[in-house]
């Protein structure tokens, strides 16, 4: 099979998968019984009374891992390709993927002593 | 051509063709078919995957589980299947509905696309991508997408909280994980799944780089959300967590999912280190490759199960640490030993000529610096538990020595009246 055949398996692939999972629902949405009423449809937490908004600000340590995984994920992306191509590498290529990878160690490093790896 | 009708599943569209269909018409019904094929067979398997769970779980509580719906309780799930589709279905008020709705086909989605890269058999495979590997990783994303909007879109703290916590945890294994795929993928010098299971003929991958192997195992536990990791569902703490305003289908299509994930996760190390359908007989008899791929699944699902039911929950920091703090800084130095290493072999021209590339002995000497290379990461890791618990025992003592650390002292009683 050529490249653009696989991509359309894919392209017909998402289709359908989108398809299986939506059935059961349909199928349920026929079936099921429909009897809202207020004190059913309020928020659960326990038998207790929500109180405030629901969409708060979260605290700060969740975004700084966001963070530090955003700067690893693209990082990896540019580490693929020299992974791919890394037997045909010659030593220079080599030497630079490495140097990559320690400044990717050293940005860990940065934030593990900045505290920044701490869930607290 | 002689008679290409001969292997039914991988010449459908050339068999059609000579039996005088438009060849356009034959490719599309030719892929359709493959696609339902693949994407109805691991919605059937999980039917079957939450009954060996069940069943594995309660003899390792010393129960019998479910034995009563058909034989050995097989129908089980099929009952309760049904229930929930007759269930009454609630959405909170206040719900983002169109998120709230989409949510869990989302989740069911970013598992069931991953099927499509697995390799079935030696001639089988969904599409074999050029870019295999980091298709897994773009898809397997997607359920993080679709936790933190069934979280968010609830209108509920826990579920949002829950949601919250989930994808710090999802998004911090994520990292590991893909390192760890470095590794084959440089050994292999490809990403195509198919590519990675033939590069595996000579020597399984899980003998080169164990270290690897396990920095999956572990991350992929942690990004299905199975015990020890499982605070996905930290029932004790956030009543739920992200579906815990999910009911009916709804509901049943996370739980589906989640067990699909895993046993996913396991099929995808089956096929990065094991080796897929490698096995006597596998390129003769494709079938054969299909039953040894899912042997070889079951062989590491099956102890995740048995982890599930033993192990109790870490707590989030601890988890957190343990990824940061080991596995990320252990999966850099594997990347970096094990690029040495591969140097090493090339110049050292340990390699096996091109032709004896699937020999097993042709790949004993490459095999042995391999492995030499990760006893000096094993080696490693050990150096930085020991160095973690030195600096645990420290602050421990320290905090003893010293008075101020004490927790304070209740308030005196005040006196309650004159």
């Amino acid at each position: 099979m050529t490249a653009v055949n696989e991509w359309a398996f894919i392209g017909v692939f998402m289709s359908v998968a989108w398809i299986l999972p939506t059935a059961p629902l349909v199928i349920s949405w026929i079936f099921r019984p429909r009897r809202p009423n207020a004190i059913k449809m309020q928020t659960y937490e326990c038998g207790v009374e929500t109180v405030g908004d629901t969409w708060v600000q979260f605290k700060v340590q969740y975004y700084i891992y966001g963070l530090v995984f955003l700067i690893f994920d693209v990082e990896l992306i540019f580490l693929f390709p020299w992974a791919l191509a890394y037997n045909q590498l010659d030593f220079f290529a080599f030497g630079a993927g490495l140097l990559f990878i320690f400044l990717l160690a050293d940005a860990l490093l940065y934030a593990w002593r900045k505290n920044a790896l701490e869930w607290a | 051509m002689e008679n290409t009708c001969d292997n039914i599943i991988s010449t459908l569209a050339p068999c059609l063709t000579q039996l005088g269909w438009n060849q356009g018409l034959a490719e599309f019904i030719s892929t359709l078919l493959g696609v339902l094929l693949v994407a109805i067979f691991p919605l059937v398997l999980v039917i079957l995957l939450i009954w060996v769970e069940r069943k594995v779980a309660a003899r390792v509580q010393d129960r019998i589980g479910p034995n009563r719906v058909g034989p050995f309780g097989l129908l089980q799930n099929v009952a309760d299947a049904v229930k929930l589709i007759i269930k009454e279905d609630i959405t909170p008020a206040g719900a983002d509905r169109l998120i709230y709705n989409l949510a869990p086909i989302i989740a069911m989605l970013s598992v069931v696309l991953i099927w499509a890269v697995v390799p079935f058999t030696p001639y089988n495979i969904g599409a074999d991508l050029d870019i295999g590997v980091l298709y897994f990783v773009g898809i397997s994303s997607i359920g993080t997408l679709a936790i933190m909007m069934a979280g968010w879109s609830s209108n509920n703290k826990y579920a949002l909280l829950g949601a919250f916590r989930v994808v710090a945890q999802l998004v911090s294994y994520e990292v590991p994980m893909v390192l760890s795929l470095l590794v084959p993928v440089m050994l292999a010098g490809t990403m195509s799944m198919q590519e990675l299971s033939f590069a595996q003929l000579g020597m399984w991958f899980i003998v080169v780089t164990p270290v690897s192997a396990f920095i999956f195992y572990v991350s992929n536990l942690a990004e299905t959300g199975r015990a020890p990791f499982d605070l996905i569902e930290a029932e004790s703490e956030l009543v739920a967590g992200y579906n815990i305003e999910y009911s009916g289908m709804k509901f049943g299509l996370f739980m589906a999912n989640e067990f699909m994930h895993a046993f996913t996760a396991n099929l995808l190390f089956a096929v990065l280190f094991l080796g897929a359908w490698a096995g006597p007989g596998a390129t003769a008899i494709p079938f054969l490759g299909f039953v040894y791929l899912m042997i070889k699944t079951s062989i590491v699902y099956v102890p995740s199960l048995i982890l599930r039911a033993t192990v109790p929950r870490v707590r989030i920091d601890q988890m957190m640490a343990f990824n940061w703090k080991f596995l990320v800084p252990l999966a850099i130095i594997n990347v970096i030993v094990m690029a040495f290493a591969i140097m090493l072999v090339k110049t050292l021209g340990l390699a096996p000529a091109p032709e004896l590339a699937s020999d097993f002995l042709a790949n004993l000497p490459q095999t042995a610096v391999y492995i030499l290379a990760n006893l000096i990461v094993v080696a490693a890791a050990g150096a930085m538990i020991r160095g973690s618990v030195r600096r645990d025992r420290l602050a421990l003592a320290a905090a003893r020595t010293q008075p101020d650390s004490e927790p304070e002292a209740l308030p005196a009683p005040v006196a309650q009246h004159s």
